[in-house]
């Protein structure tokens, strides 16, 4: 009982913590109005170089922003801490770690989702793109599972940071190789041969492909495959994150370097 | 005159080896523009009309200088409040503005690590040829741009500081200026709305005299509107300028966030 509390208000109350700061002033520009220009950005470019529809950039583009949310909030629960030297109280309670640090992630995949939904609708608006009615719920669900997929990664990058110092920098390199090898903006086929195989195994890669698919109004039943790579792949950098995350807090106290990155 | 030079280039110097130590600026003029310039190449590689890689190269390195001129420039004031050498800044009997424009400056100059490392990166991984047309216009174009855009970025230290959420702001600008300004496409591409806002930012002209300087066409012109720019955003930055520090003093904010 006390680990779903945990999970559940440990979670919610700890979001609502580490991000006092994020006020409508902050929020809409960036992660509501940002997106909708990198979208643009991208959809232009794309006009420019005869490439693919705006329905390409527009779906790729909005699934793949919610690599932002994903990776700062989530490292944000280290570094955030650690700024408020809240860090070793929470290393050192007996809490047990699962409910500790998924309930965390639960309000980043909520948000991260938002993020991607409004991005969604709001460059179908401004550009123009028709989506079939039929395809919106499935395309909610894309967008449900590309945002837990990259909460996995997130955590990995929240474990990195128990020993990196600039982790806004590392989230941002990871934004950049998300941006190349996921397709959100060249097709996997164009890519070498190496790349496109690297982009299998990342997260979005497939949930953009479902998106697409889906946009353009396949039946949900065609994409399940695809979706459940997605899902597995999420599961997967979860898995590694938390390893992660329990290696750095070990060392941490082993060597007592908690607050020394 | 000469002391006021002696400080121009002292204060910008040390801006450039402090801000090269930092690794946000590094990223934002090394890193991220290289991702920018990969995704561009392989979308003009494969789409139906493919651009000329140099013109990719050059757009992308010019959205690394508008990257640190904005990210710098922008939160210059307010970094220095945090670091509680705001005080000394505003204190000392020289101008103010001989104080914040070479740091301004130097925001923009860092970008030139930006053309530089997509020049090279485009050479090395796809084939970008580096044959300049006008090589001595080139010379003259680049500078004028990064002049312009240290510039802009004092009129845009000078506003921000008012503004309590400046690095969002920044967050906001990005994007957009690199759409309007047409650094990665053709601005006739746009809506006609978007063409009066484009030629009044310093990017737009920066990129037309260096471009056509590298790849041909008559850069005298872009490279002469630029500068005047670069004049009109010096006079409007002095008065901006000289507004925050009277009203910092006369409300006693000027430690304040």
């Amino acid at each position: 009982m006390s680990s779903v509390r945990l999970f559940f208000v440990g979670g919610l109350t700890s979001y609502r913590a580490l991000f006092y700061w994020l006020s409508p002033t902050i929020y809409i520009p960036s992660l509501l109005i940002a997106p909708v220009f990198q979208i643009l950005l991208f959809a232009y470019i794309g006009r420019s170089a005869g490439l693919a529809s705006d329905k390409f950039y527009v779906t790729g583009n909005a699934l793949q922003y919610a690599a932002i949310p994903c990776l700062f909030a989530m490292s944000q629960l280290v570094s955030g801490e650690r700024f408020q030297n809240t860090l070793s109280a929470i290393l050192v309670s007996p809490a047990n770690r699962i409910p500790l640090f998924f309930g965390r992630a639960l309000p980043v995949m909520g948000n991260a989702a938002f993020v991607s939904a409004f991005s969604f609708t709001a460059g179908c608006l401004i550009l123009g793109v028709h989506v079939p009615a039929g395809s919106i719920p499935g395309i909610a669900v894309v967008i449900a599972v590309a945002a837990l997929s990259c909460t996995g990664l997130g955590l990995i990058n929240a474990a990195v940071s128990l020993r990196v110092r600039e982790n806004a920098v590392l989230s941002n390199v990871i934004f950049g190789f998300l941006l190349i090898f996921t397709g959100a903006n060249v097709p996997l086929a164009s890519l070498p041969g190496w790349m496109s195989a690297v982009s299998g195994g990342l997260p979005f890669t497939h949930a953009i492909k479902a998106g697409r698919r889906l946009a353009d109004g396949a039946a949900f039943g065609s994409v399940t495959g695809l979706l459940a790579t997605e899902l597995a792949i999420g599961l997967a950098f979860l898995v590694v994150g938390y390893a992660l995350l329990r290696f750095f807090e070990w060392q941490g106290r082993k060597h007592a370097t908690l607050e020394r990155a | 005159m000469r002391r006021a030079l002696r400080l121009f280039f002292t204060g910008w110097l040390f801006n450039i080896k402090n801000l090269s130590l930092s690794g946000f600026f590094i990223l934002s003029t090394v890193v991220l523009p290289v991702f920018y310039a990969t995704i561009a190449y392989f979308m003009f590689r494969t789409g139906s009309r493919p651009g000329s890689l140099l013109y990719v190269s050059l757009g992308a390195g010019m959205m690394g200088i508008w990257s640190s001129t904005l990210f710098g420039s922008g939160g210059l004031i307010q970094w220095q409040r945090w670091q509680g050498t705001l005080e000394y800044v505003i204190g000392v009997p020289t101008p103010l503005i001989l104080v914040v424009l070479p740091m301004t400056i130097a925001t923009a100059s860092i970008g030139l690590y930006s053309v530089t490392t997509t020049l090279i990166w485009g050479w090395l991984f796809f084939g970008t040829p580096l044959h300049l047309v006008h090589p001595g216009w080139f010379v003259l174009a680049l500078p004028a741009a990064v002049l312009t855009l240290g510039l802009l970025g004092l009129v845009l230290a000078s506003t921000f500081v008012l503004m309590r959420n400046a690095n969002s702001l920044s967050n906001l600008l990005e994007y957009p200026v690199w759409l309007v300004t047409g650094l990665l496409i053709g601005i006739s591409l746009l809506p006609g709305w978007t063409r009066p806002i484009s030629w009044m930012l310093a990017p737009t002209w920066g990129i037309r005299g260096i471009r056509e300087a590298a790849i041909g066409g008559e850069p005298g012109v872009p490279i002469a509107v630029c500068l005047a720019l670069g004049a009109i955003y010096l006079v409007i930055g002095h008065f901006t300028l000289r507004y925050f520090e009277r009203l910092a003093r006369e409300r006693a904010t000027l430690a304040l966030a």
